[in-house]
């Protein structure tokens, strides 16, 4: 198995062979070769051990989709350090206290939210260098950043640091049930292993022109990243406000050729509804990935209809493991089809068992808990060793058995169906949510008494967030008030689609709070 | 159509359709509108389609973000300078 590469290799490979070639498109701006991807990153590469950067040291990310975001994740990755991507858009606190969690040696911040993200790193006693960038877009200004620093204090061309495989590659941060993002510890044999099992089933060329949709602190962005930019082929970054836009995205899926899409479920669902796809063609368009949720088959069927052409393939996995199975989706799909497609088969990196309560396998055809080891699973929860051991299953020595939380049935065809979760995490626009994380975010607000928060099904969304809540004053505070609060305290795709307040929330005979209940009332 | 005349229109749908209940005084002309979550993604887009029919213009790619329609006060004067 070819994994002894760090994840950084496949690239710097391509970036010889592939010099002269686009290698990113940041709509606005001008591309940037093979070459100059290359250069660049060296450059920070440079930078970092300058700042004293060592192997395994941690570098954050906290800027919006950039080409000067791409340059940076392989500058650190080539300084033999881990990259940590966080939410531009989500408060400072939170994204200082995940700087903090993870200790990071420096971070590559935008200016505009330089000051607010200081203030909080300092109240936690957190100091790592900061690199300021202004206008981030197109490379240009990690390019006007590195001419000043080198100007102030030139230094020698150094070369990549070799990670092993065992050393991590990045740290995603994902919702925790305790209100504190945990950070998800992938090395670069997980990286590799996923992204050669991708080279194996896509087939990517030189040609193709991926999509990068979903943001870089999104495990499905190192498919688009870490696969496009092994095979020499380009990557189309969408930011986020293009993002969420059918109209304006549909444009750009056909002006720029994409051949391999990748996102959620639910921006497609968009597409078909909203984006006029009728009025343009797609030549290009090959491969058709979706991930993160269930896709409603109505919003698939329409969609299969309007592109005929691509092949479709629905991939599950959590970013502990990155993508365990997948589906190809046959087209066109029948009028009567009404229920979810399956989840599929493993992947041929990774190995699956489905366990009862007590980890014994179950037979095909009962419901049990997904279990997932092999070479793409993860090494653990930063700093958590308790939930990383709970997270893998008891008394199996040779293999890492990880318990993906998800209930799945087995088919008499070997197919995966996704039946439910175990616990109170929820997908939402891709995202993972704990509901107990919007519980603690809720319960800073002064007058809030009581919160449950439930998800329920919903036809159009999928799931609608409620959360029930009472009050310590007589007058309960508005919705807008709730919902600018909750934009204060909690990432934008956490705040609940509807605030439910009630004089006192509905207990079971052991005085807690009555989720079932509540679901009932939602 | 003038200004105010234009902002409450804006608005009557905003409340209508994503703040049942809402006092219309508490909606204001510089209330964050996206940044302050009260509208999501799919609400935002709502809006747009909405603009854009009632007045029957086009809101282009970097007219419709949160720089410029965070605000009533922002959508009206996008509105507005495309209406003339």
């Amino acid at each position: 198995m070819g994994t002894q590469r760090p994840l950084q290799q496949a690239f710097m490979e391509a970036a010889e062979r592939f010099s002269g070639r686009v290698a990113v498109i940041d709509p606005g701006y001008t591309d940037i070769t093979y070459r100059q991807l290359a250069e660049l990153s060296g450059r920070l590469r440079d930078r970092l051990y300058a700042l004293g950067v060592e192997p395994r040291d941690r570098v954050g990310l906290y800027m919006r989709k950039s080409t000067d975001a791409v340059a940076a994740i392989y500058g650190i990755l080539r300084a033999g350090a881990t990259y940590v991507p966080v939410d531009p858009g989500a408060p400072p606190a939170r994204n200082a206290y995940i700087m903090h969690n993870c200790d990071v040696k420096a971070v590559l911040v935008e200016a505009r939210m330089a000051d607010k993200f200081q203030v909080e790193l300092q109240g936690l006693g957190a100091l790592p260098h900061l690199i300021v960038l202004d206008d981030v877009g197109g490379g240009l200004a990690l390019t006007t950043w590195l001419d000043n620093a080198e100007a102030a204090h030139p230094t020698s061309h150094g070369v990549d640091r070799i990670a092993d495989r065992d050393d991590l590659a990045y740290i995603l941060y994902t919702s925790g049930s305790t209100g504190r993002p945990k950070g998800v510890m992938l090395s670069h044999e997980n990286a590799v292993s996923f992204v050669d099992w991708c080279s194996e089933v896509f087939e990517p060329t030189p040609e193709d022109t991926f999509s990068s949709h979903a943001p870089f602190h999104f495990d499905l962005s190192i498919l688009d990243l870490h696969v496009s930019l092994k095979h020499g082929a380009s990557l189309v970054l969408i930011t986020e406000d293009l993002g969420k836009d059918p109209v304006r995205l549909v444009k750009l899926i056909a002006e720029y050729g994409i051949s391999i899409w990748y996102s959620a479920p639910s921006i497609l669902s968009l597409l078909a509804q909203f984006g006029n796809l009728g009025s343009y063609q797609f030549p290009a368009l090959r491969h058709v990935l979706f991930a993160g949720e269930v896709f409603p088959v109505k919003h698939l069927r329409m969609l299969c209809s309007l592109w005929p052409k691509p092949r479709y393939f629905n991939l599950y996995g959590p970013t502990e493991t990155n993508v365990c199975t997948f589906y190809e989706v046959a087209t066109p799909i029948p009028e009567e089809r009404t229920v979810p497609y399956p989840i599929g088969k493993v992947c041929s990196h990774l190995n699956g068992k489905v366990v009862d309560e007590i980890g014994q396998t179950v037979e095909m055809g009962v419901e049990g808990e997904l279990c997932i080891a092999g070479q793409g699973v993860m090494q653990g929860y930063w700093s958590l060793p308790e939930q990383t051991a709970k997270s893998f299953l008891a008394g199996s020595e040779e293999m890492r058995w990880y318990k993906t939380g998800d209930i799945v049935v087995e088919e008499p065809d070997g197919n995966y169906l996704y039946r439910g979760r175990r616990d109170r995490m929820v997908k939402r626009r891709g995202y993972r949510v704990e509901l107990g994380e919007i519980e603690v975010g809720l319960y800073k607000h002064p007058q809030v008494k009581e919160v449950a928060v439930v998800a329920v099904p919903d036809e159009e969304s999928g799931l609608k967030v409620v959360a029930h809540l009472s009050c310590k004053t007589e007058s309960t505070p508005s919705l807008i008030e709730m919902k600018r609060f909750c934009s204060e305290h909690l990432p934008l795709y956490m705040i609940p689609d509807r605030f439910a307040w009630q004089p006192a929330l509905p207990k079971t005979s052991t005085d807690k709070i009555d989720y079932q209940r509540l679901k009932e009332l939602s | 159509m003038g200004t105010d005349e234009l902002k409450q229109v804006i608005k009557e749908y905003i409340i209508n359709e994503f703040l049942p209940g809402e006092q219309p005084e508490s909606v204001t002309d510089d209330l964050p509108l996206i940044s302050g979550g009260i509208l999501d993604s799919i609400a935002t887009l709502k809006l747009v389609l909405f603009i854009e029919n009632r007045f029957g213009i086009v809101l282009e790619a970097h007219e419709a973000d949160r720089e410029n329609m965070d605000t009533l006060n922002q959508i009206a004067a996008t509105v507005e300078s495309k209406i003339k």
